[in-house]
């Protein structure tokens, strides 16, 4: 082998520095494509309407006349059991959403196309990022598509209500969605995902406020109340309902935020090569 | 944009070498024999992939040891191993899929620990697995890689039509990838993966499963690359015959470099007459207890 010798063809590269413009273009294309793969697969979107629909069409039907709904904030009055549950639901499309992207995310990485995603030159952090705002981006959607077919079911909040729900659904999306970018880092095979809907996704939806006021739980009983109370899911709920009538809760909106920071800062970690549970295994293989 | 800044490379990567240089980080990158040392130094700022005593494990297993190694640009380097061998591993870390914890991995002097957006800007990746998004048509699997890496539209645009005509599918441009067989599929791939105008090729196993028809095309490909745009390729495989009488070879096993240096030296370095003949002696030497 012969001696190399140092000459402008061979100079090492330049530093490359991304600017703003390389920043939004990577967002522009990350979202671009979920939407793209989202608008593909019509299943998927039939399926995030069909279930809570489901709900409402039948669970709360059957539920109105064994549970009667006191007047609690944001309501001003007595409500039927179905305007109660709707903003429950439209964070239950968010919580599946999420974990749909998180399934895809495992999913992506066991065939390899994840591999496109982490080898762009721009952070880790900010494709996690951009990944998570696209997948939001489409849980709001299907809300709105929800909130729409609810009107049905005679469920109306006021006008201005739908406009100010928007921060609240994005930021209940974002920690949503967050917490399934966790998962994702945490879990190898895509086998373990049927084990996270059981002991993630049930748990968190049925120990909340969705369905039932916490009072209710409270009196039933305390331990079950203290759990709705630390469950993250429940305040994404409180967030979105109080939203939904044009008022805001601050400790959900606290809570919220927590959340997301931690769940995001966790995720972060765990997608980091040089320290998370991902680069350890070597479980992007 | 990338490309754009690229020309202004010159002097400042000049500017940088000599930092780069004064670590006096060299590498011995030859045909040697049971080891990394050999004959010829190859700085590393000089070189468009550097690694220098890369190490690796996953828990107690080791997967990489000691693996030292150096491409030139212009250079096709077949990286020759066993399933097993420590070829995915070694692409993982170059990648930085995950991080290595010992050694060092620079791309045309960039480490990929320090600098890896430098890095991962010279540097286009063709996976073992499949990687195209299968819902997708070619061209916009193409985009999502440009935006990924922050091509301007009209740029992009460009790039694609180029890349597409070189691999023979700019017909197909708006086809679902789904519907293209193994191997264009893999044109795809090679297409994608200069997009963004790399310096450095990496493909991983990139002919398995594929017909001798599609293997001698790509193969002849990224040679082409090679010869007219100066690319640097680093090709693994576990098939002998992907080895030409003109390329660089790399000899791993167990995650150890047992040998490293042209076709010939390679042949001289073990006393065969053919790449399978060095390939197998080279592997009995280098079984553990010997």
């Amino acid at each position: 082998m012969t001696d190399l010798t140092l000459s402008p063809a061979l100079a090492p590269a330049a530093r490359w520095r991304p600017g703003p413009r390389h920043y939004f273009r990577c967002l522009q294309g990350i979202v671009w494509r979920e939407w793209l793969r989202f608008l593909g697969q019509r299943g998927r979107f039939l399926s995030a309407l069909v279930r809570p629909l489901v709900w409402l069409g039948i669970f709360a039907a059957g539920f109105r006349f064994t549970l009667g709904i006191s007047i609690v904030p944001p309501y001003q009055t007595y409500i039927p059991y179905e305007v109660y549950v709707v903003p429950g639901l439209a964070v239950m499309v968010q919580l599946f959403n999420g974990m749909q992207s998180s399934l895809s995310m495992v999913y992506d990485r066991e065939m390899g196309s994840m591999r496109v995603l982490l080898t762009s030159p721009l952070p880790r952090w900010y494709l996690l990022a951009s990944k998570l705002l696209a997948s939001v981006a489409v849980s709001i959607l299907q809300v709105y598509a929800f909130l729409a077919i609810a009107l049905l079911w005679e469920v109306q909040a006021p006008w201005y209500g739908y406009i100010a729900v928007l921060p609240a659904l994005f930021l209940s999306g974002l920690m949503l969605g967050a917490f399934g970018l966790l998962l994702s880092s945490t879990i190898r095979q895509l086998e373990n995902f049927a084990g996270v809907m059981n002991f993630v996704i049930f748990p968190m939806f049925f120990a909340s406020s969705a369905l039932y006021p916490l009072w209710r739980v409270k009196e039933a009983n305390l331990w079950l109340w203290y759990i709705c109370e630390a469950n993250p899911f429940t305040h994404a709920v409180e967030l979105v309902r109080f939203a939904l009538y044009g008022s805001i809760s601050w400790i959900a909106t606290a809570v919220v935020l927590g959340c997301l920071a931690v769940f995001m800062g966790l995720a972060v970690w765990g997608y980091d090569p040089a320290r998370g549970l991902v680069g350890r295994r070597g479980g992007a293989e | 944009m990338i490309a754009e800044s690229r020309r202004h490379e010159g002097e400042k990567g000049l500017r940088l070498m000599s930092s780069v240089v004064e670590r006096e980080d060299k590498i011995r990158g030859s045909a040697a024999m049971g080891g990394n040392a050999g004959g010829a130094e190859v700085p590393a700022a000089a070189s468009a992939l550097h690694i220098a005593d890369l190490s690796h494990s996953y828990g107690p297993r080791p997967a990489l040891k000691d693996v030292s190694l150096a491409l030139r640009p212009g250079e096709f380097t077949v990286l020759l191993g066993l399933n097993g061998a420590g070829k995915s591993t070694l692409f993982s870390l170059v990648t930085r899929l995950y991080a290595h914890r010992a050694g060092s991995i620079r791309i045309f002097g960039a480490a990929i620990d320090r600098d890896p957006a430098t890095a991962l800007s010279l540097m286009g990746v063709v996976f073992q697995q499949p990687t195209l998004d299968l819902d997708l048509s070619i061209e916009q699997n193409l985009r999502y890689h440009g935006a990924l890496h922050g091509m301007p539209r009209r740029r992009l645009e460009e790039r694609i039509a180029a890349e597409l005509e070189r691999v023979d599918l700019a017909g197909r441009r708006r086809d679902k990838a789904r519907r293209l067989s193994g191997g264009q599929r893999r044109r795809v791939e090679i297409a994608r993966a200069l997009l963004h105008e790399p310096r450095l090729l990496l493909l991983d196993e990139p002919t398995v499963g594929l017909d001798i028809e599609s293997r001698q095309f790509l193969l002849d490909h990224v040679r082409s690359l090679c010869r007219e745009q100066g690319l640097a390729v680093l090709w693994a495989t576990h098939l002998i015959d992907e080895v030409g009488k003109d390329a660089h070879v790399i000899v791993l096993h167990l995650g150890r470099v047992l040998a490293h240096g042209t076709a010939a030296e390679v042949l001289a370095a073990a006393g065969a007459g053919s790449i399978r003949e060095a390939f197998d002696k080279l592997i009995r030497r280098g079984e553990p207890g010997r």
